[in-house]
């Protein structure tokens, strides 16, 4: 298929940047989104110019290296799909795609459809875990976890990281995605002990490091790539205040 | 120079005890004194940099993507192993010590393994603590499943995401540290050389990838866990950015690479689709617990599938050959990853493989989903069945899956003794990295385990008793002149790959790679095969130092960064040739045609090639030098590998 390719260039975070059109013909109808680019930037080179860069790497969904907005939607407007799953079978011939970095205030842009995510990993420093050291644990069949819980933990904990939920809200929220990392430890047994310092110490770091605050549009619910579900921002909510009440 | 394995005496369970109960500690005050690197943040790294820091030493630790969470262990799906004999059926640590010896043909270190198999209990333990929401029974206990190469249900998981729950349990204990200050982590750095002074590691040279900058770190102690090099072969299923250029310059600088050529083939990922392919998708192992492996029993009718005019679902029952359950009737479909990879192999070739390739076969749920029920299927394997669905386009549930073997793991890697010290002093070597616990094949659900039992349970022992040694060596500078000169080296190097100005892109020249290690030092390898690959490799080398093509742009440069890995490849690619060459016997993933039973089974040597080949750097123009570490078997009897 021939497609036209509008994206998103620009040489460093400091700099201006600007859409630049590309025509890629004979593009493989079961090419991923990420070879499609790989191809475009296989043409840039042997032209002699810059290629595009991008984040990708496991490029299996699982790794959240990877994202990008795709005509207006984070991983394109396809459910459960991150970027690197996306095939351009999903496409037609004559397409024009619009290919952006994750906008957020949050996610500086490092260059071209690169940002810097590093504010995601400073939430989870916050408390983003269960403080046991390196051994000297009870065995691991010691405390029995009720299934349903267990497996609502690992609904939650299945979140990659790559920080669609951001990009998609309006106002630049974090809450999906530390919603699910409080509600996977406050499901656990383990995790329930801290919970109440990890729900406070999370939210004041998100409110540090310049995240926005949630409005309910479930914009963030709609584009992860990984179906996580709001229900964990309100068990957050929950766990928030009963902290907040307490002290 | 001769192979200090450095094994403890005494019998084989209580080898590592007494190490422990032996070992030199560092004191409280003096682990403040002392500062460790660690390359890589896969299971081995995060868990090794998280233990180091919670014990009080300076760490400082490096990854090349965006954040720690993101290194390829956390694309393993289907499990982790450990004795815990939960399911009651006969499992023990002697059991988990004698299949993973037996799964690696016998070719590894009976002590290692040994200790693998004891340490596997702790990390499920440890990970529970964590908060890793592996499967439970409704009991609230934790559930198992089987995998290839066992007779037991030893297997632990959290849906088809295993090596994702365990990674994030890892990068929450080094947040942890991170937090408190005892780690600082940089991301987005690459290794370009390891720092050796007075003959001791002592620190890295690193690419700022945002930056193009070089920069300097020094410590006391290295560690290396930065994966394995299965993408001397281009199409993997490892990450893109997986490469085995760290290991690769501390090969240069004098520490060993061991059984190079032990490269292990999955047998269930996504066929090959077209040459634009960027890499290859796994299908974790455990689908083979309920999938059956077939291929149709009539040549005929396979051709009718590769031209499209009939269907997989066409062909009836009686005319599909179960080739697995046929020739291994014990282990069927769980059959070792290498027996299965080769049994595929001989079907294509033959003429029976399916896809418009020729170049896959089945894998079917029909018999499970009749047995189960879809539902059930769906809770175990869902996550699986939707990646096939989104690569492929076809339904699983309806029609069966098409897979076929690709390069996935890699069990040699850098030479490292009992300590996971390699011979260079200071150096050590964790996870896929070294060579140590899988021999010739590793089993499924074992590469999790050895991960976290070099970091989190091996290590922070190990490494003590070498600093113990060094508290008295002040903090390293950067401004010595090794570190100068290791700087100056890489730059050269960067400046001749960006002056080349060629015309072919580094992806055109490793995808040249790619087709000779696939065809000659892949699935099958023979004498003539390995000589003609060494040449070739040899002329590739050469062409990708006048023909590469390099966008000379300051800062990030990503066509830098492959370049500078397909250089590395182009080295490796010769070595694992040379190795294959050398090891006149088939064993686990090394399989030489010349030397298989009658009925096509690996056929092993252990009279002349019980031994690990550990090699030597002669300097870029000469032959290695080769080195055998001789294994002895003194608690399982050499066997003939029967899966029938």
């Amino acid at each position: 298929m021939n497609i036209k390719l509008k994206i998103w260039r620009q040489r460093n975070a400091t700099s201006k940047g600007k859409f630049v059109e590309y025509q890629l013909n004979d593009v493989p109808a079961e090419a991923s989104f990420l070879e499609m680019l790989d191809i475009l930037n296989e043409q840039l080179v042997l032209k002699g110019d810059d290629p595009v860069t991008f984040d990708h790497d496991c490029r299996e969904g699982i790794c959240g290296a990877c994202g990008l907005y795709i005509n207006g939607h984070p991983h394109g407007k396809f459910k459960n799909t991150t970027t690197c799953q996306l095939h351009m079978r999903k496409f037609k011939d004559g397409d024009t795609i619009t290919v952006e970095p994750w906008r957020s205030e949050a996610f500086p842009i490092i260059k071209d459809l690169m940002v810097d995510r590093s504010a995601l990993d400073k939430l989870i420093q916050a408390g983003g875990y269960i403080s046991v050291h390196t051994g000297g644990v009870p065995d691991a069949n010691a405390i029995p976890v009720n299934k349903h819980k267990a497996d609502l933990a690992m609904d939650a904990a299945a979140c990659i990281g790559c920080g669609a939920c951001v990009a998609a809200c309006k106002n630049g929220s974090a809450m999906l995605f530390v919603g699910a990392k409080v509600s996977q430890f406050a499901l656990l047994p383990q995790g329930e002990i801290e919970s109440e310092d990890r729900v406070q110490k999370m939210v004041a770091r998100m409110d540090a490091l310049g995240f926005g605050s949630c409005s309910n549009t479930y914009a963030c619910q709609a584009e992860c790539p990984k179906g996580i579900s709001v229900s964990n921002i309100a068990r957050m909510n929950r766990h928030f205040f009963a902290a907040k009440i307490k002290k | 120079m001769k192979l200090n394995s450095k094994i403890p005496s005494g019998p084989l369970s209580e080898k590592w005890t007494k190490y422990k109960s032996e070992q030199k500690l560092v004191n409280p005050a003096n682990k403040r004194k002392l500062d460790i690197i660690v390359v890589g943040t896969g299971l081995a790294g995060a868990s090794a940099a998280a233990s180091f820091g919670e014990m009080g030493f300076n760490v400082k630790v490096f990854c090349i993507q965006d954040s720690p969470r993101r290194a390829h262990s956390i694309a393993a799906q289907g499990g982790i192993n450990a004795a815990k004999n939960y399911a009651n059926d006969g499992d023990s640590v002697q059991r988990l010590f004698v299949d993973t010896i037996k799964g690696g043909d016998y070719r590894a270190r009976e002590a290692n393994v040994y200790r693998l198999a004891e340490v596997s209990n702790n990390i499920i333990d440890q990970c529970v603590a964590q908060g890793v929401p592996f499967a439970r029974e409704y009991s609230g206990l934790l559930a198992n499943r089987s995998f290839g190469g066992a007779q037991v249900s030893r297997t632990f998981y959290a849906k088809g995401q295993t090596g994702q729950q365990l990674l994030l349990g890892a990068y929450g204990a080094l947040s942890k540290e991170i937090e408190r200050g005892t780690v600082k982590m940089y991301a987005r750095r690459e290794m370009m050389d390891v720092v050796i002074v007075d003959g001791r590691a002592r620190g890295i040279i690193v690419r700022n990838l945002v930056t193009g900058e070089l920069e300097r770190y020094s410590a006391h102690a290295v560690v290396i866990a930065t994966g394995g090099y299965g993408r001397v072969f281009f199409l993997s299923t490892n990450a893109m950015s997986s490469n085995g250029s760290a290991a690769w310059q501390c090969y240069k600088k004098g520490a060993f690479m061991a059984n190079p050529c032990f490269t292990q083939i999955h047998p269930t990922c996504i066929p090959v689709h077209g040459d634009y392919q960027s890499k290859l998708t796994l299908m974790s192992e455990s689908l083979r617990n309920d999938g059956r492996i077939w291929v149709p029993k009539d040549a005929e009718k396979a051709r009718l599938i590769r031209e499209g005019k009939i269907k997989a679902t066409d062909i009836p029952e009686d005319e599909r050959d179960y080739y697995l359950e046929r020739r291994y009737p014990a282990f069927g479909n769980l059959v070792p990853r290498d027996v299965a990879s080769r049994a595929a192999k001989e079907r294509c070739d033959a003429g029976y493989g399916v896809n418009n390739t020729g170049r896959a076969v089945y894998l079917d749920f029909k018999e499970a989903i009749q047995r189960l029920g879809k539902q059930a299927v769906e809770e175990k394997y869902g996550n699986l069945f939707e990646m096939y669905e989104r690569i492929v386009d076809e339904n699983p549930y309806v029609t069966p899956m098409m897979i076929y073997p690709a390069v996935h793991y890699t069990m040699g890697g850098l030479w490292v003794d009992y300590e996971l010290q390699t011979t260079v002093k200071g150096l050590f070597a964790a996870g896929e990295a070294n060579f140590s616990d899988h021999g010739a094949n590793r089993l499924g659900a074992s590469a999790l385990m050895q991960g976290l039992s070099d970091g989190y349970f091996v290590l922070p022992y190990t490494m003590q008793n070498y600093l113990a040694d060094q508290i008295n060596v002040s903090h390293v500078s950067t401004e010595l002149p090794e570190f100068e000169e290791a700087e100056k080296a890489v730059k050269q190097k960067i400046t001749k790959i960006l002056s080349i100005n060629g015309d072919e892109t580094v992806d055109m020249i490793h995808r040249r790679l790619g087709r000779i290690m696939w065809e000659k030092v892949g699935m099958s390898r023979t004498e003539q095969g390995l000589k003609e690959a060494i040449e070739e490799i040899r002329q590739l080398r050469e062409e990708f130092w006048q023909r590469v093509k390099v966008p000379n742009t300051e800062g990030m440069n990503n066509e830098l960064e492959k370049a500078l890995r397909v250089a590395d490849f182009l080295e490796m690619g010769e070595l694992i040739a040379r190795d294959a060459l050398m090891r006149n016997e088939s064993c686990g993933g090394h399989f030489r045609a010349e030397y298989q039973t009658p009925d096509g089974e690996a056929q092993r040597d252990d009279e002349h090639y019980a031994f690990v080949a550990a090699y030597e750097y002669q300097g870029a123009d000469n032959e290695p030098l080769l080195h055998k570490e001789e294994l002895k078997f003194e608690n399982v009897e050499l066997k003939q590998r029967n899966y029938k």
